[in-house]
């Protein structure tokens, strides 16, 4: 989108103010999606297979459908029939199935039956009483065995048209990109470098479980309540698995305890409405910390093979990686974007990526902060981060002379506008902390990264009061506190004080359709929509005082939140500011709103270089993050403390998952630890301050200048904490997590 | 469920002895209320026994042993600085396990009881040589505390016999005791190897010693050959490396999700050094 | 199933409440209560995101029995502010910008008001540690941190 109404210099954005929502948050009156309750409510509860793979042979509710507080049971049955489509095509028939099992339960934790009940209490009671026979099945929950021609087979047709017939059906969509001839460039190179990594799936690990309020009449209307990055999707999927017409159903999204993009689908919205109009009450429904941890998207793990040629100097002259991704029973795993992004970092004469997405015997995997970049980041730069010690380069300086930059073709295809790469990494050259000393046991890694970031479809509503106070109605849920953002970039066009504007998530009927929280897109899509729409209203309010003055409307301009004339022969009038205007609305022409809807297709990619600090303990193999600095692009920072608790949020969960953090699997195929106990997210003490450099490299397709970058803080952290606990134990990881029974196999086998 | 609060040791055993199905008894309730959330154990009838005179009194004899309460909970060990200066690894031990919040709640009783190998303040306990009393239908009786676990889950307590009190030694002269675990994390999770160590110096000279392992085996170990390869010894290399091997070669633990058996027996004789040269600078007096 | 009667003090306030003897306290402060802002994130003492105070002392109300209410008591994060006087934590949360989505943050504010009324100037691991068991996903713990060492700098000055 070409803008030729940028601002670079701001009065309102870029400050600091208070967020909007924060008094509702520390005294504990926030409401999030376990808080709401209905007269006549019921609770649901749902039955989940025990089972890694087994065809459901019959289900007998009866005797939980006897008890007297049980008031409706549903199975699949219940659900509307959605034809299916192979690989995404099918995607809506894919969350019904992963929503109700059907013929097979395809994972331990798939959901096979729920009840309603008059207690949360009954309700777990009665499923004890629900009968399921199962014929258990041969199953596989690893990627690579997944492939092989002798794997269980998950489910015929799933694959799309980009799948080869030769493999094996749970590969289900391939890519492949690049460019160059990546054999010529491996024979120019002095040293190449080809070697194999793995990646465990991890979990979100929001600490609010999935909750929701639901309630559906046989007339087909319904309301629900519900903790969603998107409720826009949670309604379109809702009305489409339970057959009735999506403008019906009104969402709300709730105040929501994390997302991460784990709450970019529904699990247990459907259930709760179907449960509700078999018993015609409301039905809430709210997982336990287990579901969350079977049920609920954990991301992809990857295989992955990296082969990279470099030249004395550091010239890389070619690269190659294959990413195979498994993201559960389902077709999803991002096999393509991890591809894609793997080295869109460096400007490369050769590159050619393969990416496959492969079904195995483990939950739907949803988006998880960056989808794939992480892995393949981790893959990527530890091969680089090989070459350059091999070569004895800076890889700072190896960085910097292989960087993309305006203008470079980059590794998926297109040419890259104005980037802030190379700018991030003369950041960290420049950081005290690449220089500091390192004492004996530690050892230092950095890594760059990337992400897309994306648009989406976006709606945003602004009405003005009759006292100039301002309602500013979005349509993605504020997962960070956007809601500030928003109210800052409002405040910039109107030229009116932040305080002044009070800003909502609308319904589903309150606004027009909006994608999604995810992709990093809310302060860069709803922001530019509220600036556009905030602009609407800039046009209308000039037009009352144009009308007014009885001079023409471009003889009118906007400064400081007043209409003045726009120049000595537009005539005397003092400024007219903007509650004046509104003030008389109601004689002059009606209430005054700016509205904007549109795709905005400018997103501006983003890239970050990390600089972490780790100890590794040699006698047990445990690490410790020492120090950690995240330098990082956000084109512009709307409310820079926000931007600040984005980029330690997303080195806070790279650090978990680069070291302890990771699904594991019995023999059984049965998940061994769904609970927090055993799914070691960091605490508090595993940390250290989280250092950040915010650098402005402004996105041409944002008024403002803005990047999303919630995202990409995630994409270096794997990489950046295996080559330093690489350089510290002196030994290669090729394996996430490096937990400490990693760390220690992978020094014995060194000195083996 | 019934839930039932008592108000002595005899009526709570008689309460259990009586009770049909599964029973359990209350403490700080850190493991009892897990396991009903989690649908493991859903008790047929509860026994709350903190309501109990004396469950939560800390209370130093003459001897200059120690009696504790079953109700007191990990915190209050901690804010207790006489029993912190006398048993330092034992209070420690009991403070590593969960967080503040748990350690509000979480008592010694209730962690021997559990019956976890992985119980960290169980290895503490049987190092320190720890007692218990077990109240139970035919009167009362005393147990070391390394009876009690028998297996993972199981404890040698009888139909309607539970602990009523712990006992723990004089500290004595030039003694000292640790307590180490290895964890993924920093805090919040179960031990993955544990080893304690309770040791007497003459001199500089070991002369009495109790090495035990946690999470290593089915139930937590006393192991005597560890012990036997630092009493002695100043605690010298030569030593330590008899106790890095004699704790290894006790080890029969298993392969999980928290730990391979590779890692357990390799970090079990790295701890127990650790531990032992702990407990041997705070029984010299150069390390509190 | 039978339920029991409970009368306990929760913010000061005297209160009764039925409930089954298996419902925890955290139950029966959001659903017989109506007392919201303490959360369930786990039902297991892994998260901290229910703590409140028992007869003082800090706990997960997800491992206390609402039964063991019975003439206890409660404070929970309805209580940290006086009338429409925050808690100096509560400010400093909101200035440090110390939570993203909130969810933690009721347990985190309760539990550090713990920490602050027993050590008044806690060093940055102490404060670490006692807030390890206060699982935050969002901030990296970061600005949570700063926060609750510029409160406590901030009460020792007012005193």
């Amino acid at each position: 989108m070409a803008l030729d109404d940028s601002k670079r210099e701001f009065r309102f954005v870029g400050t600091r103010p208070d967020r909007p929502d924060g008094l509702d948050k520390v005294t504990g009156r926030a409401r999030f999606g376990a808080d709401m309750n209905a007269a006549g409510m019921l609770h649901g509860a749902i039955l989940r297979s025990p089972h890694a793979h087994a065809r459901i042979v019959r289900i007998d509710t009866s005797k939980a459908e006897a008890l007297a507080d049980v008031k409706a049971v549903v199975t699949r049955a219940d659900f509307a029939e959605v034809p299916f489509k192979p690989g995404l095509a099918g995607e809506v028939w894919n969350v019904l199935e992963n929503v109700m099992a059907g013929d097979k339960a395809l994972y331990d934790g798939h959901a096979v039956a729920a009840v309603a009940a008059t207690s949360a209490l009954a309700a777990r009671d009665a499923l004890k009483l629900i009968e399921v026979e199962y014929e258990e099945l041969p199953y596989v929950t690893d990627v690579n065995a997944a492939m092989r021609q002798d794997a269980p087979v998950i489910r015929e047709g799933a694959a799309d048209f980009s799948v080869p017939d030769d493999m094996h059906p749970n590969v289900v969509r391939r890519h492949e990109s690049g460019h160059g001839d990546v054999e010529a460039g491996f024979a120019e190179a002095d040293l190449v470098i080809e070697d194999s990594f793995e990646t465990e799936a991890t979990h979100q690990g929001y600490i609010e479980p999935h909750a929701c309020l639901g309630q559906l009449g046989k007339d087909g209307k319904g309301e629900l309540w519900c903790c969603t990055q998107g409720h826009w999707i949670v309604q379109k999927t809702c009305a489409a698995l339970l057959g009735i017409e999506t403008a019906n159903l009104r969402v709300t999204a709730s105040e929501i305890g994390g997302g991460f993009g784990g709450k970019t689908t529904v699990f247990i919205e459907p259930v709760a409405l179907a449960l509700s109009r078999k018993a015609n009450r409301p039905v809430k429904i709210v997982m336990s910390r287990a579901e969350v941890f079977r049920a609920t998207g954990p991301t992809a793990s990857a295989s992955m093979d990296i082969k990279v040629g470099m030249k004395k100097d550091g010239t890389i002259t070619a690269a190659q990686g294959e990413f195979r991704l498994q993201g559960g029973a389902f077709p999803g795993a991002p096999g393509d974007m991890t591809a894609m992004c793997a080295f869109a970092p460096y400007d490369l004469k050769n590159v050619h990526q393969v990416g496959y997405d492969v079904m195995t015997n483990r939950p739907k995997q949803a988006a998880y902060r960056a989808p794939g970049s992480p892995m393949a980041a981790f893959a990527v730069e530890s091969v680089v981060d090989e070459l350059c010690r091999k070569l004895d380069l800076d890889p700072i300086e190896v960085r910097l002379k292989n960087a993309a930059r305006e203008g470079t073709k980059a590794s998926y295809g297109p040419r890259f506008e104005r980037i802030g790469l190379v700018e991030t990494l003369e950041a960290a050259k420049a950081h005290p902390h690449y220089a500091a000393p390192l004492k004996p046991g530690q050892g230092r890694g950095i890594s760059c990264g990337f992400w897309f970031n994306h648009g989406g479809e976006t709606s945003v509503s602004l009405a003005l009061s009759e006292d100039g106070s301002v309602q500013l109605m979005v349509g993605t849920p504020d997962i960070g506190g956007s809601r500030a953002s928003m109210a800052l970039m409002a405040a910039e066009v109107l030229g009116i004080p932040y305080e002044n504007i009070r800003v909502t998530i609308a319904d589903t009927a309150s606004l027009g359709y909006n994608d999604v929280s995810h992709g990093s897109r809310v302060t860069y899509a709803s922001g530019l929509a509220t600036i556009k729409a905030a602009k609407d209203a800039v046009r209308k309010l000039s037009q009352r005082a144009a009308a007014k003055w009885g001079i023409p409307e471009d003889a009118v301009k906007w400064e400081d939140g007043c209409a003045v004339p726009s120049g000595p022969n537009a005539g005397d009038f003092d400024p007219l500011p903007l509650a004046e205007i509104t003030a008389e609305m109601g004689q002059t022409g009606g209430p005054i709103s700016g509205h904007f809807e549109a795709t905005p297709e400018g997103a501006g990619v983003s890239f970050a270089t990390h600089i972490v600090d780790a100890e590794v303990d040699r006698e047990t193999g445990a690490t410790k993050v020492v120090r950690y600095t995240v330098i990082q692009d956000a084109g512009k920072a709307i409310h820079p403390t926000y931007v600040e608790g984005q980029f330690q949020g997303g080195a806070a969960q790279g650090i978990g998952w680069a070291l302890n953090e990771e699904y594991i699997y019995g023999e059984d195929g049965r998940l061994q630890n769904a609970g927090f106990l055993d799914y070691r997210i960091p605490v508090a003490s595993d940390l250290p301050m989280i250092d950040t450099v915010i650098v402005e490299v402004p996105n041409p397709g944002h008024p403002f200048g803005v990047r999303g970058v919630g995202e990409t803080s995630i994409c270096p952290p794997l990489a950046a904490i295996a080559n330093a606990v690489s350089a510290a134990a002196g030994v290669r990881m090729r394996h996430l997590p490096m937990s400490p029974p990693r760390t220690l196999a992978a020094l014995k086998a060194r000195d083996a | 469920m019934e839930y039932h609060s008592p108000a002595s040791f005899d009526e709570a055993s008689a309460l259990a002895a009586q009770a049909q199905g599964v029973t359990r008894f209350l403490a700080g309730g850190t493991d009892v209320l897990v396991q009903l959330r989690s649908d493991l154990v859903t008790p047929d009838t509860l026994i709350d026994v903190k309501r109990i005179a004396g469950a939560r009194d800390i209370t130093r004899n003459a001897d200059g042993s120690w009696t504790l309460g079953v109700a007191v909970s990990g915190a209050e060990m901690r804010e207790h600085a006489e029993l912190g200066r006398d048993w330092p690894g034992l209070v420690e031990a009991m403070d590593l396990i969960g967080s503040t919040q748990v350690q509000g709640r979480a008592t010694l009783a209730g962690n021997l009881c559990n019956a976890s190998p992985a119980a960290d303040s169980v290895p503490a306990m049987v190092a320190a040589g720890v007692r218990v009393t077990i109240t139970g239908p035919d009167g009362t009786r005393q147990a070391a505390a390394e009876e009690i676990p028998t297996a993972p889950g199981k404890t040698s307590l009888g139909k309607g016999e539970l602990v009523s009190a712990l006992h723990v030694p004089a500290r004595g002269d030039r003694g000292g005791d640790a307590y180490l675990r290895f964890i993924p994390r920093t805090e919040m999770d179960i031990a993955v190897v544990g080893a304690a160590v309770n040791l007497r110096l003459d001199g500089e000279t070991v002369t009495e010693a109790w090495v035990s392992l946690g999470a290593v085996a089915p139930t937590v170990l006393l192991v005597e050959d560890a012990a036997a390869a630092i009493i002695g010894t100043t605690l010298d290399d030569a030593a330590l490396a008899a106790l890095d091997s004699a704790a290894r070669a006790a080890c029969s633990p298993i392969d999980d999700k928290r730990g391979t058996v590779d890692f357990r027996t390799e970090v079990a004789g790295v701890l127990a050094r650790r531990a032992a040269r702990f407990a041997y600078a705070r029984a010299k007096g150069d390390a509190k | 199933m039978s339920r029991v009667h409970v009368t306990t003090t929760v913010n000061g306030d005297e209160t009764e409440f039925l409930c089954d003897p298996r419902e925890t306290l955290l139950d029966c402060l959001r659903d017989r209560l109506n007392l919201t802002g303490a959360k369930e994130g786990c039902g297991t003492g892994d998260c901290g995101a229910c703590s409140v105070t028992l007869d003082g002392r800090l706990v997960c109300s997800c491992l206390v029995l609402g039964v063991e209410a019975e003439g206890r008591e409660i404070g929970t994060i309805e209580g940290v502010a006086q009338g429409d006087e925050l808690h100096p934590l509560q400010r400093k949360f909101i200035e440090h910008a110390a939570l993203q989505c909130g969810i933690c943050t009721p347990g985190i504010l309760v539990a550090a008001k713990a920490l602050l009324e027993k050590s008044p100037d806690p060093t940055e691991e102490e404060v670490r540690y006692w807030l390890a068991g206060n699982l935050c996903r969002c901030t990296g713990y970061d600005k949570i941190i700063r926060a609750v060492m510029d409160t406590a700098a901030e009460m020792r000055e007012a005193v």
